[in-house]
């Protein structure tokens, strides 16, 4: 009985990084296949016309905020996406040692990128 | 005519006298309407009495049959040799608990994690801090309000869902399919006013957070309850409450 009294819970901060594990997923599952089928298949066969997807136009896309908006999304929720699966994967593999570092690279690697990718559109605009 | 036999595998283990568990073959007459359950009696009443195995009503309602059947977590009572026949079976005790002997397994955690998340309704107090009395009447309550929790009330604590769960066989500590989904049972009751204790328990790494959604659990479970559902919708509900309290510290 005393140490059910004791009990003390810890609350855990997974609902961030489960939450943006989500948000990614549904974005890789949903869009993913539709730019691949874009960039790979629909413009190399000439069935869109490439002119729509060159360097001035994707640069002007880009440098709109609502372009900016969307590359970013599109690139770091799929990432942050990823590493969360890997840092859990890892776990299910049995690699114990050094979960906080494992944490610290899968998560900071994720972060990083988006931040990277946050200041190259800003000085872009 | 002479009678259609069935070869079957079974993992022995007698604390007293075996260093170590071992496969024992055993071979059965073959009907198709006869359970693995069925199968074992035959062994403890003709061919050896010192097999060892739980169960107890037959039926798939008291949950004490479990155990390993090819490698898959199963009742005794509701597998059929029909559905293995001509090949020969193997039966191991439940995967992730302790042997107690041959094919019983120590449930002791698996119980501890029932009583943990306060599997009973946790009533509200009434406005003079005291709890509603038996002669105030019965709770009332609609069939929508009870659609939300019948699924995860139908559970018989048979523990196959912690066999087939690959993060409780990695950590221990992990609260675990069959627990949560009793959890879920009493939060979306609206009875209960027991939901902000209960959700400490949820919030925690070894709460809803320790499952990766592997969902096997909610294969394996021969009641329909789907405790894997019932996980995400507490990581949902986990979510919601950690949102609240970063603008509403608590204590
Ligand atoms: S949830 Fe299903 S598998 Fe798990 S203990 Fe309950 S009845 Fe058994
Ligand atoms: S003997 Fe009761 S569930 Fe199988």
């Amino acid at each position: 009985m005393s140490e059910m009294n004791k009990k003390t819970y810890v609350r855990s901060h997974e609902p961030i990084f489960w939450g943006l594990f989500g948000a990614g997923g549904m974005l890789t599952a949903f869009l993913t296949p539709v730019m691949i089928l874009i960039t790979g298949l629909l413009i190399p066969l000439g069935i869109i016309d490439q002119g729509n997807f060159n360097y001035q136009t994707l640069h002007g896309f880009a440098t709109t905020w609502y372009g900016a908006g969307i590359i970013l999304v599109l690139i770091a929720l799929p990432l942050w996406h990823t590493l969360h699966r890997i840092f859990h994967a890892l776990h299910d593999l049995g690699v114990k040692r050094g979960r906080d570092l494992q944490q610290v690279l899968s998560y900071g690697f994720a972060f990083a990128v988006t931040v990277f990718v946050f200041t190259l559109l800003l000085q872009m605009s | 005519m002479t009678q259609p036999s069935m070869k079957i595998d079974i993992q022995r283990y007698r604390p007293e006298m075996d260093e170590k568990p071992f496969m024992q073959t055993f071979e059965v007459p073959y009907k198709a309407d006869m359970s693995v359950l069925e199968a074992l009696q035959y062994i403890k009443d003709h061919l050896d009495s010192t097999i060892s195995f739980r169960w107890s009503c037959r039926m798939a309602i008291c949950g004490s049959c479990g155990l390993m059947v090819d490698g898959v977590p199963k009742l005794g009572c509701k597998a059929f040799l029909r559905d293995y026949y001509p090949q020969t079976l193997t039966l191991k005790p439940l995967a992730n608990f302790p042997i107690e002997r041959d094919l019983v397994a120590v449930m002791d955690d698996f119980i501890k994690k029932l009583e943990e998340i306060k599997p009973y309704i946790i009533p509200a107090k009434t406005a003079s801090n005291e709890k509603k009395c038996l002669s105030d009447g019965a709770y009332k309550q609609t069939p929508e309000q009870m659609e939300k929790y019948k699924k995860y009330s139908m559970c018989i604590n048979c523990g196959l869902c912690y066999s087939a769960c690959p993060q409780y066989a990695l950590d221990k500590k992990f609260t675990g399919p069959a627990a949560l989904a009793l959890l879920a049972r009493y939060n979306r009751d609206s009875r209960d006013a027991g939901k902000a204790e209960r959700m400490k328990i949820v919030n925690q790494e070894e709460g809803v957070w320790g499952c990766t959604f592997v969902g096997y659990c909610s294969v394996v479970c021969p009641k329909g309850v789907d405790p894997a559902g019932a996980i995400q919708l507490l990581k949902v509900e986990s979510s919601k409450d950690y949102l609240i309290g970063m603008f509403k510290p608590e204590q």
